[in-house]
């Protein structure tokens, strides 16, 4: 019996189009648009000035407090502008422009890195250098990953659990990533379980990526305290709360983190970056990407420089359908629908995807019909509908008591929802103003 | 790019296959098989009560929103033809036509559309318009014909009593069961559905098939009918096990009646009943207890139909009091 998570989660059709595409490393562009703010937390300060002369893997921009990230340069050039350009998720953020030095060989160089398996720094060392490298979660949800890996006193952990679901359908990056860097990945873990003292980690990998499982149980093997662990297909595993209770059955509880219940989970392109920044002093300013639609001539895996249009991305994979209605940044279940292709590549940008014709547009919402499917299928044991109505009515302060907070926004109880009703959006609007009134307290 | 705008919105964007009126149609399909039986066992009758309720159902649905909400008009969602279908099941093939629509205009108008229409309703339409008709006109709701084969006539003048009225009138006079139980159809023709009673509760196992259509389809899940029959036949059996001679043995009170058509089509029907899976079982336990209560103390040789609607009153409460439990709400201490 394969593991998962016990109650909830759907089963989307899994359209992983490109999951036997090598990576294939994308050009670098002529303009890259590096916005500040990639990670959740404080924008980074920016700590360059127009017409600077940047090389690649420069700081750009310093980390504006604890829960924040440096910013690195992804190529050699000169700072252009410093302006205000929409991102993925459909702000106007500041961005720092550098035009590409094309002159310069050494953007164009290849470098493949050997495989350095000796780990020389002490746990210290590898915690700075994770935090000065502008390493985040790259799973999408780009929290920086030294402050996961700063324990605080009194907390126990006993396991690191790597993150290897990728159960958004359609894509690819993060099993490409396993495939192609098996050895890289492994020591990163670890030097993730050296940097966090733990002697058990488990690398969780769904069942429809035997080739990857296969991968790392023959190279694993002799891994010390690395246990490698098929899960059966269903989202939102990836989730980390629904990642933990399915490998070690532990819950963690309301409000609270894995850390409560002595887990770390990271994903596992964060380790390989991790990989890079302690073994090869390279700073993370490129991520695998994939870009993927039915219509689309040739999708493909890229490894991508941040700060990448998204629209020199969809040229490189045969330019965007005629029949295109939707460019969304993620996964269909959780990505943001962007409104242009101007918007660049950031930490958090796992694929790009196009969705063409009726796929795209939303049928029209009838009554709730108490099916119950949403209660059904909500991971986290929350009742979609009647949030989405208490949001709807603006009853937060009850919204609030039946745990509207706690929703992960996987969108399970909208994908399933036969009257096709917008639950996760109201849900969403409910979670925002009640996550306001709170910061007001007294106002609820 | 396409002429046509990009379109952005919040995500998830994809969704799965399921549509409400898919919901609604597997529904009418799981019916089929039950009408297909009703059609052999009363002849034409049956189509004429069931063409009468389901085009009622359909002309007040439109009638009324379309002149007297001026809303939207559903009935393309499938609702009302389920509601029409379903009270044809519960009525007797020998109902007079201008009944069924009066039946039918109590289901939709009152029971459905005064509520707010599809998924506001309490009660379950169909249901109101028996029980309305019921109370209204005891005497034609009771006048069951009785199963003559191949019977295409129009005109039926056989008519006998149901199973459970048998029982109940016999006890009531005092009789015990092993007196009563000669003029008790057998269990084999109740499984088959050659007895009398409701046009659409005759047999068991074309009930059984189209619910267990609706189960592998996932429109219905087992707790509902499951818990329903099994409290049913549990409380029964008990009082039979108790004395057999004044109460019925359980498989009659299983097979008979409106027991497997209330417990796999009117009690699950999901707007009316609980939306998670602890809240349906204690729903369910309640109608079949309260069903039980009804047929061995109650006046009426049947009471499912109120026992249902005694129980759809009390599904605001059960879905206020089980709800599904919280991740994360109880800390689990097990490490592996």
């Amino acid at each position: 019996m394969l593991r998962t998570f016990p109650k909830g989660g759907v089963h989307p059709p899994e359209n992983k189009l490109t999951a036997s595409k090598p990576i294939r490393r994308m050009p670098v562009p002529k303009v890259v648009y590096v916005p500040i703010a990639q990670h959740i937390g404080i924008p980074a300060e920016i700590a360059v000035a127009q017409k600077d002369k940047v090389q690649a893997g420069q700081v750009i921009a310093r980390s504006g407090g604890f829960v924040s990230s440096n910013i690195h340069a992804p190529v050699v050039g000169t700072v252009t502008k410093l302006d205000k350009i929409v991102d993925t998720r459909g702000y106007k953020k500041q961005c720092i422009v550098i035009r590409t030095d094309l002159k310069d060989e050494s953007n164009f160089q290849e470098v493949e890195l050997p495989l350095k398996q000796e780990i020389t720094m002490e746990p210290d060392e590898i915690l700075k250098r994770i935090s000065d490298f502008g390493i985040v979660g790259l799973g999408g949800a780009t929290f920086p990953s030294h402050v996961k890996l700063n324990i605080k006193e009194g907390k126990k952990l006993d396991c690191l659990i790597i993150n290897g679901v990728e159960c958004e359908p359609y894509l690819t990056a993060d099993h490409r990533l396993m495939l192609e860097k098996t050895e890289e990945i492994l020591v990163g873990i670890r030097i993730l379980m050296h940097a966090l003292k733990v002697e058990r980690a488990i690398i969780g990998i769904e069942n429809n990526k035997k080739d990857a499982i296969e991968l790392f149980k023959t190279i694993g093997r002799q891994e010390p305290g690395i246990q490698i662990a098929a899960l059966k297909v269903k989202y939102p595993q990836g989730g980390e709360k629904q990642l933990v209770r399915a490998l070690l059955g532990r819950e963690v509880p309301k409000n609270g983190l894995p850390l409560d219940v002595g887990v770390v989970v990271h994903n596992v392109g964060t380790v390989f970056a991790i990989y890079q920044a302690v073994q090869h002093h390279k700073p993370l300013t490129e991520r695998v990407v994939t870009v993927t639609g039915k219509k689309l001539e040739n999708p493909s895996n890229f490894w991508v420089r941040i700060g990448t249009p998204i629209g020199d991305l969809l040229e490189a994979v045969g330019g965007v359908p005629e029949d295109t209605r939707k460019i969304i940044s993620g996964g269909p279940m959780m990505g943001k629908a962007l409104k242009n292709t101007d918007v660049p590549v950031t930490k958090g940008t796992s694929g790009i995807l196009v969705i063409s014709g009726e796929e795209a547009s939303r049928g029209p919402a009838g009554n709730c019909i108490r099916c119950g499917e949403c209660v059904d299928v909500c991971p986290m044991g929350l009742e979609p509908h009647l949030l989405m109505n208490l949001s709807e009515k603006g009853l937060y302060k009850k919204a609030a008591r039946e745990d509207i907070a706690t929703c992960i926004e996987c969108g399970s109880c909208s994908y399933v929802c036969p009257a096709n009703r917008p639950l996760l959006d109201y849900i969403r609007f409910g979670k925002s103003i009640t996550r306001q009134l709170e910061s007001n307290k007294g106002q609820l | 790019m396409s002429e046509q705008p990009i379109i952005v919105s919040a995500s998830p964007h994809v969704h799965s296959e399921r549509t409400s009126k898919k919901l609604m149609y597997d529904v009418i399909i799981a019916l089929i098989p039950a009408f297909l039986v009703s059609l052999y066992v009363f002849g034409i009758n049956a189509l004429i009560v069931t063409a009468a309720a389901v085009v009622s159902c359909l002309l007040f649905e439109y009638l009324i929103q379309r002149y007297l909400l001026k809303t939207n008009v559903t009935i393309a969602d499938g609702s009302a033809l389920i509601t029409g279908i379903l009270l044809a099941f519960n009525l007797p093939a020998g109902i007079p036509v201008w009944m069924v629509v009066i039946g039918s205009l109590v289901a939709i108008g009152i029971a459905k559309l005064s509520f707010g229409g599809l998924g506001y309703n309490i009660f379950n339409p169909a249901l109101v318009g028996r029980v309305f008709l019921l109370v209204s006109f005891p005497v034609q709701m009771t006048l069951w014909p009785t199963a003559v084969e191949n019977n295409m006539s129009v005109v039926d003048a056989i008519t006998g009593a149901t199973t459970l009225g048998l029982i109940k009138e016999g006890v009531q006079f005092g009789e015990t069961m092993s007196s009563i139980a000669p003029t008790l159809p057998p269990l084999s023709d109740m499984l088959l559905g050659i007895t009398s009673g409701s046009l659409g509760e005759m047999s068991a196992l074309a009930l059984i098939l189209g619910g267990a259509f609706l189960m592998v389809r996932k429109v219905i899940s087992w707790h509902i009918p499951v818990t329903v029959l099994g409290t049913i036949g549990v409380l029964t059996g008990v009082f039979w096990w108790i004395n057999p001679e004044q109460y019925a043995n359980p498989l009659i009170h299983l097979l008979s009646g409106g027991a497997i058509i209330g417990a796999f089509y009117m009690a699950t029907d999901l707007v009316t009943s609980p939306v998670t899976k602890k809240g349906m079982v204690i729903f369910a336990l309640g109608i079949g207890a309260i069903t039980v209560v009804i047929r061995l103390f109650g006046s009426y040789p049947e009471g499912i139909s109120f026992a249902i609607l005694i129980m759809n009153a009390l599904v605001p409460l059960i879905n206020t009091y089980f709800k599904p439990r919280r991740f994360g709400a109880r800390i689990k201490s097990k490490i592996m």
